[in-house]
């Protein structure tokens, strides 16, 4: 079988999934700018994650856009069209992942005015698992690997873990020393945008299985 | 004549059974059920061992490379290959009760019952009237006012009517492309067929036309079972509710339009509805 007769459309597919991969790369590292600028207290490097949220959105539109443009004129079928339909959910996720590094770089920002109540422990190594979480969806799309996808979603289950003890936690540092709540307060909103980033990735990698699979379905 | 003795839920049993090895429409109202099909030109068969069913007013697309035997299949339905020289054919097709292949069974009968539409519009060179009244005077209707009836009808299902009311008398020759396959079909229907099978109907039209005929498609589909072979997947996809891919003259996958065209099972579909060969 001639396996070149669409060799631009296979050319052009494979600059969309680069496309992807990048926009991918660009939020794994305001991920971990946002987290490294939150545990040194670095608000140069808090405003450096907040300016690149537009390069992010830029990636939205244009990827959005070259994918509508090989829906019409391309015809795609099968996993072409399964791999084009993927690609456009996936960027909706992948841009709000960006915008939670935002939110969190911002955060960051307020909470570096005065030194912390307690020293940061659990919320870097919760941060490390949804930043994995984040590459190895990325892997499991390039790679077509859906046995990668499980173990993904068995992270995402650590991570739950991580934002029900870690809210308990911070709670009762309020309730016993309403002079913390101004910094737990926030410190309990980081902790909630790394899981909102978590559940994103888990919808990432449903899309992934279906663009694999055909087959839709919660993977968590 | 063993299908009459057996019972419709056998016939089902029977028909899921064999539907195991290749999925596909199954009711009890399946109006073509073909067995073991293979069709020989000479020494080189044409149709593989294909053995399928076709549901009733619904429409199934046939799709495949030049040369994989599509319209050869389709031609058996009413025995066109027939008119072949050195054509054979092997296995059953069952149109109802009817053993379409059977050598008792009548043939202008047979074609009566299945219609066809070709590629290129066919049109006598007669009158638009004389070409709907053609079908139904060989078959010995003579008068005037049921002719009028019947021509008025077809025209209306053919979608071609208030084009044409005004001027049945012209010559169906000074037709538009898309407004001759329309008569065509007209002319088709003009004998009350039960199936329509259409080889690449609107290939040789330009776009409008061809979404003219696709729209005609699904409104025929309420009431005759059609059979398409079209190398245009789009218009495959967009017509029909099953589809079949043939390949070096076997049927390599059967199933609904919607899985065909989205998640087929076989890598070799894949590979042809996504253009990577074909």
């Amino acid at each position: 079988m001639d396996q070149h007769t669409r060799a631009s459309f296979d050319e052009q597919l494979r600059e969309l999934q680069q496309e992807l991969l990048r926009m991918g790369g660009v939020v794994e590292q305001m991920l971990f700018m946002c987290v490294k600028a939150l545990v040194e207290r670095d608000v140069a490097l808090a405003d450096e994650t907040i300016n690149m949220d537009d390069i992010v959105d830029g990636y939205n539109l244009d990827i959005e856009t070259h994918c509508l443009r090989l829906l019409a004129l391309q015809q795609p079928m099968a996993r072409d069209l399964r791999t084009i339909a993927a690609v456009l959910k996936i960027i909706t996720d992948v841009e709000r992942m960006g915008d939670y590094a935002v939110d969190i770089a911002k955060t960051a920002k307020i909470l570096a005015e005065k030194p912390l109540f307690k020293p940061l422990v659990d919320i870097p190594r919760m941060a490390e698992i949804v930043q994995r979480m984040l590459r190895e969806s990325l892997q499991a799309f390039v790679n077509h690997d859906t046995a990668l996808l499980e173990q993904i979603v068995t992270e995402d289950d650590a991570v739950d873990n991580y934002n029900r003890a870690l809210t308990d936690e911070l709670v009762g540092y309020m309730e016993k020393n309403p002079s913390v709540v101004y910094q737990a307060m926030r410190l309990i909103l980081i902790v909630r945008y790394l899981e909102r980033i978590a559940d994103h990735i888990t919808n990432v990698c449903e899309r992934v299985y279906y663009m694999e699979t055909g087959t839709l379905k919660e993977l968590h | 004549m063993v299908k009459e003795t057996l019972g419709l839920k056998d016939i089902v049993a029977e028909k899921l059974t064999k539907r195991e090895a290749q999925s596909g429409p199954v009711s009890a109202n399946d109006t073509i059920s073909i067995r073991n099909l293979s069709v020989y030109y000479g020494d080189n068969q044409a149709v593989k061992n294909v053995t399928m069913d076709i549901g009733a007013r619904d429409i199934t697309a046939l799709i495949g490379p030049s040369g994989c035997g599509k319209s050869t299949f389709l031609r058996s339905m009413n025995r066109m290959n027939d008119l072949i020289l050195g054509a054979r054919t092997e296995g059953e097709i069952w149109l109802d009760a009817t053993d379409v292949l059977s050598p008792a069974t009548d043939v202008v009968e047979l074609r009566k019952r299945v219609g066809m539409v070709f590629q290129r519009p066919n049109p006598f060179p007669k009158s638009i009237f004389d070409n709907v009244a053609y079908g139904p005077r060989v078959h010995g209707i003579r008068r005037r006012d049921q002719l009028e009836e019947t021509v008025e009808q077809s025209l209306i299902r053919a979608a071609l009517w208030d084009e044409v009311k005004d001027n049945l008398n012209k010559s169906a020759m000074d037709l538009s492309g898309g407004q001759q396959q329309r008569l065509c079909i007209a002319r088709v229907l003009a004998v009350q067929p039960e199936v329509l099978l259409m080889d690449e109907p609107a290939s040789a039209l330009d776009p409008i036309s061809t979404l003219r005929i696709e729209e005609l498609m699904s409104e025929l589909k309420k009431d005759y079972t059609i059979i398409i072979v079209t190398h245009n997947m789009q218009q495959a996809a967009r017509v029909s509710t099953y589809t079949g891919f043939f390949l070096s003259g076997e049927l390599i996958e059967f199933g609904l339009s919607t899985t065909i065209f989205t998640t087929p099972r076989e890598k070799r579909t894949e590979d042809y509805v996504t253009g990577r060969f074909g």
